[in-house]
């Protein structure tokens, strides 16, 4: 038995935003992988949850009106990395779920769950920052897009508002045409594991594969937050794949990342494996993209 | 609080079932406590050691971190769903004895689920493929090997194929 005070059952988005203005004590709960083991934890014990998992119609991976990705919040992170679609247009996504946790994690975890946690963490949050997601939110006045850049606020904050939930992730198309990735994740096991340091890297090229057109990398645990990295990102776009461009891009990320000590790595080691990190996952992702480093 | 209470209406082992279940169950105890389907183990209780995994939908779960309402509408297996009605194991349980993959047999039916879901996908996994597979699992006793083994020669078995390990 769980000690919570009550569970209210939302049986869709607008049954949900109905419970969460009625109960604006309560805890949103997906698929629990997080929420549950806290309350065991005795973190969030004897809360009111609003469960909103049994919402079918928030699940599933679609391309919008304007050929938009657009993936249900509720999808499982085993079911991101199955999907056609992302196969298709957005791969390393599918790539960076598949390292959440083990099998039945991956059958449980949803993506809207990994980013409405706010940790810098996650697995899938890297790649939505360096893929330049927006988060669709859902309330009492409608639906509202935000940047996945301003969705995370600070450690374990994110912008939903006291009436929403979040019901979809969107990488538009802008973002993941002609566009290859690649994610690396640095943990002290493969499994069961929380990123000591996880880094995504894409990038377009000019159709001769000579030239970086556009060139994106985001950290997760390299500071409170994951992050960007601009003056890496200044330092590729334009410039030709050379080894000696990612040796300059991976230094540069020095420049923008912030990372800490903890129990898992110093500071320093986390400095030292991120450009190690950056350099690897550009050069794979022009590899991808049909370059090559020359 | 007072208690809560809802009807789950669901299909567990070709079954189809209905219990008025307390909304703080954990699908674990519901199965344990409601159905007495004992195979599904209460281990670290959040989701971490796998021994009460079980099918819902075909896809392998941590009853432990599931709530029991959930089960509404849903197809659950358990362990004892795989034995044949005269009691007769499956070929996946004939092979985790036959390669001793079992010594205190916590683990097992949570591994054996895992593995029913890995053999259902019809497919032949690469060795990596397979540890990956089986990495939400711990089982203090065997090592794993022979878990693996077990595994592996089940699926070779399945798609027709002689192995060489």
């Amino acid at each position: 038995m769980y000690d919570m005070k009550a569970l209210y059952e939302a049986q869709s988005a607008a049954d949900a935003v109905r419970l969460r203005v009625e109960h604006p004590e309560a805890q949103i709960i997906a698929g629990g992988s997080d929420v549950l083991v806290q309350m065991r934890e005795g973190k969030r014990a004897g809360r009111e949850l609003i469960s909103i998992y049994m919402i079918d119609a928030l699940r599933g991976v679609s391309l919008d009106e304007e050929e938009n990705l657009r993936i249900g919040s509720l999808t499982s992170f085993s079911h991101i990395t199955r999907d056609p679609l992302i196969q298709k247009y957005c791969n390393v996504l599918g790539e960076a779920v598949d390292q959440v946790g083990s099998p039945q994690i991956r059958n449980i975890g949803t993506i809207g769950g990994n980013t409405c946690n706010g940790v810098t963490s996650a697995d899938s949050a890297s790649t939505l920052h360096a893929w330049e997601a927006l988060v669709e939110l859902t309330g009492q006045n409608g639906v509202r897009r935000v940047p996945i850049h301003d969705f995370y606020i600070r450690a374990g904050v994110v912008d939903i508002r006291p009436d929403e939930i979040q019901t979809a992730i969107l990488i538009p198309r802008a973002s993941y045409e002609n566009t290859f990735g690649h994610y690396i994740k640095y943990g002290l096991r493969n499994a069961m594991e929380i990123a000591t340091l996880g880094c995504s890297v894409n990038v377009r090229l000019s159709p001769d594969k000579q030239t970086i057109e556009r060139c994106r990398i985001a950290y997760g645990v390299a500071g409170p937050v994951p992050m960007r990295c601009p003056s890496a990102e200044a330092a590729a776009n334009g410039a030709r794949p050379t080894r000696k461009l990612a040796e300059q891009f991976a230094r540069a990320v020095l420049d923008d990342i912030n990372p800490r000590d903890s129990w898992r790595a110093s500071k320093a080691f986390r400095q030292h494996i991120a450009v190690e990190m950056a350099m690897r996952a550009l050069t794979r992702s022009v590899e991808l993209a049909g370059g090559e480093m020359a | 609080m007072s208690a809560q209470y809802k009807l789950v209406r669901c299909t567990i082992n070709g079954k189809a079932v209905e219990k008025m279940v307390d909304v703080r169950a954990s699908l674990t105890d519901m199965l344990r406590n409601d159905y007495r389907l004992t195979s599904v183990k209460k281990g670290c209780e959040v989701g971490e050691c796998g021994a009460c995994n079980v099918l819902i939908d075909g896809e392998a779960f941590n009853s432990c971190i599931y709530l029991a309402v959930w089960a509404e509408g849903k197809h659950i297996q358990t362990l004892e769903g795989l034995l044949s009605p005269d009691g007769e194991l499956s070929d996946i349980q004939q092979a985790f004895v036959e390669e001793t993959a079992i010594q205190c047999g916590f683990c097992t039916p949570g591994f054996i689920m895992t593995a029913a879901e890995i053999l259902n996908a019809n497919k032949l996994y690469t060795d990596d493929e397979l540890r990956k597979l089986l990495s939400g699992h711990l089982c203090r006793c065997t090592g794993y090997e022979n878990i693996f083994r077990a595994v592996k020669k089940t699926m070779y078995r399945r798609q027709g194929k002689t192995i060489d390990f």
